[in-house]
């Protein structure tokens, strides 16, 4: 009970936020690390994916990224980075102390579930539409901006949301390994002891990643209402009831998990 | 070349494991010296410590999972009661997923304190999230008229459930399995918070101490024992709904 008074007592003292490596500094740190990070891996998976999508090739690789970005811990691949000789500890630019190790960790998981949603969001629009489209006498990059696009909208954003939370967490993760981030009032205050600075680091994070959600879920929910009205007249009861179960499931079981990859790949 | 010449180095030497070796000796390849990444004489040296921590590490996983599972399966008969509660299940959920694991574990160490219950319990937590979404996702694929029929044949709410519903909803059930043990064996390492990480503590002493070897070493075995657990789960999977196998050919 007195653990809980403290932690308040901590949160609550204006001097653990302001200053140099103040709450908010490292707050600010840890999303600007996020935000980078999320835009490093739509820069590279975005395009891929779309691509491959519009083909309809690469359906293994694209969906089973994801398994392999579970299976392969975060924790690992930061140790492993910090301890490569070119990449290391050092401090990189506004990124902190291990910035470069903890940026490319990052980007890495953020790719998995962006890859995966989007490659599947492309290729699973409906034959039949994508024929129409042919019919109408679209264009190869026609049919893909006007038709493929749209039409994938929700299962690429639920995808970019999902890379968002692995971001966030990974970002937290770097204070084991030393990294920049608020993981490091956590680790500061668990490995020396101090268990209400522990805590209250814990809370930080986790209220910003409530926060993150949020935020995200209501962006999607903007881009999808005003996607909509474009595409009413060539989505097909079928499409619509497939996106909508999509754009509700933020959790980590993408598309591909569920039906094993098997339907997609066939395809 | 280098790794031949080190092995004979040490087989030389023809000690126990573990024999100090001279001033003489040739630094082994895991020394801070030489730190070399690849090394076979860590692996022979420290043989106890890695099977200690991996065993540590599935025991962890194991518990956890299983936990999520027994948690999970009646939450989501709940939540297929109504359309709020199953809301209010899956934004439950939705939020314990975005809370990152290192957040987690200190939120719940107030009520287990600093041990390995705290650990199961967090990553229980998380297996519960992608087991009740697949869960009530898997029951929710039964077939109408399956249910139906079971109806018309008699069967009462609780066989139907055992009997009809679980089993056809297998499958999907499994595959959430599956994701959450292989998230769960690499989320796993995490619990170096609290010095119970099973390989994670591998890990986070060999950042510290900038240990090439055990850092790559405790990596290598935490994929291996996701994929393994992965393929192990495929396998009861196929036994349990032989069923499915037949249905891919005349698909």
């Amino acid at each position: 009970m007195n653990l809980f008074a403290d932690t308040w007592a901590y949160l609550t003292d204006g001097s653990h936020w302001t200053g140099d490596g103040g709450l908010l500094d490292l707050l600010l740190e840890q999303l600007l690390l996020t935000i980078v990070a999320l835009l490093i891996a739509l820069v590279i998976g975005l395009p891929i994916a779309l691509w491959l999508g519009h083909l309809g090739r690469g359906g293994f690789l694209a969906i089973n990224i994801s398994g392999v970005g579970r299976a392969i811990p975060t924790f690992a691949v930061l140790a492993l980075l910090v301890l490569c000789e070119p990449i290391g500890y050092d401090t990189f630019g506004p990124f902190g102390r291990a910035g470069l190790a903890t940026l490319i960790a990052l980007a890495l998981f953020a790719l998995p579930p962006i890859v995966t949603n989007t490659y599947v969001g492309v290729d699973e629009v409906p034959r039949d539409i994508r024929e129409a489209a042919d019919g109408m006498g679209m264009r190869g990059w026609q049919k893909f901006a006007r038709v493929e696009l749209p039409l994938a909208m929700p299962l690429i954003t639920s995808g970019i949301r999902l890379a968002l939370v692995q971001v966030w967490a990974t970002a937290t993760i770097a204070a084991l390994v030393a990294g920049p981030g608020l993981g490091n009032v956590i680790t500061a205050g668990f490995f020396n002891g101090d268990y209400p600075r522990g805590l209250a680091g814990a809370i930080v994070v986790a209220a910003v990643a409530l926060m993150l959600e949020l935020v995200s879920a209501w962006a999607q929910r903007a881009v999808q209402s005003r996607a909509r009205p474009d595409t009413r007249g060539v989505t097909s009861r079928d499409t619509e009831g497939g996106n909508d179960e999509a754009s509700t499931d933020p959790g980590p079981v993408t598309h591909g998990d569920t039906g094993d990859g098997g339907r997609v790949v066939r395809r | 070349m280098t790794l031949l010449g080190s092995a004979a180095a040490v087989s030389a030497f023809a000690g126990p494991a573990g024999a100090p070796s001279g001033p003489a000796a040739e630094p082994k390849c895991y020394s801070a010296v030489v730190n070399e990444w690849i090394c076979k004489d860590y692996f022979v040296d420290r043989q106890d410590e890695l099977i200690a921590a991996t065993r540590e590490h599935l025991v962890i996983t194991i518990f956890a999972v299983l936990l999520g599972l027994v948690l999970a399966i009646p939450l989501a008969l709940l939540a297929r009661r109504s359309a709020r509660v199953e809301g209010a299940v899956l934004a439950f959920c939705t939020g314990v997923y975005t809370i990152p694991s290192l957040a987690l574990f200190p939120l719940i160490v107030p009520f287990t304190g600093l041990s390995r219950t705290t650990v199961i319990i967090g990553l229980a937590f998380y297996s519960l999230t992608i087991l009740v979404r697949n869960t009530t996702e898997g029951l929710r694929g039964v077939p109408d008229d399956v249910i139906e029929s079971a109806t018309g044949l008699g069967y009462s709410r609780r066989r139907m459930l055992l009997r009809i519903e679980l089993p056809l909803a297998l499958p999907v059930i499994m595959a959430g399995l599956r994701i959450a043990t292989v998230s769960t064996v690499a989320l796993t390492t995490v619990g170096a918070l609290v010095a119970y990480g099973g390989l994670g503590n591998l890990l986070y002493n060999g950042v510290t101490t900038d240990f090439r070897a055990q850092v790559l070493a405790a990596s290598l075995i935490c994929v291996a024992i996701a994929v393994l657990l992965d393929g192990l789960l495929l396998l009861v999977q196929k036994g349990l709904t032989p069923w499915t196998r037949g249905a891919g050919r005349t698909a």
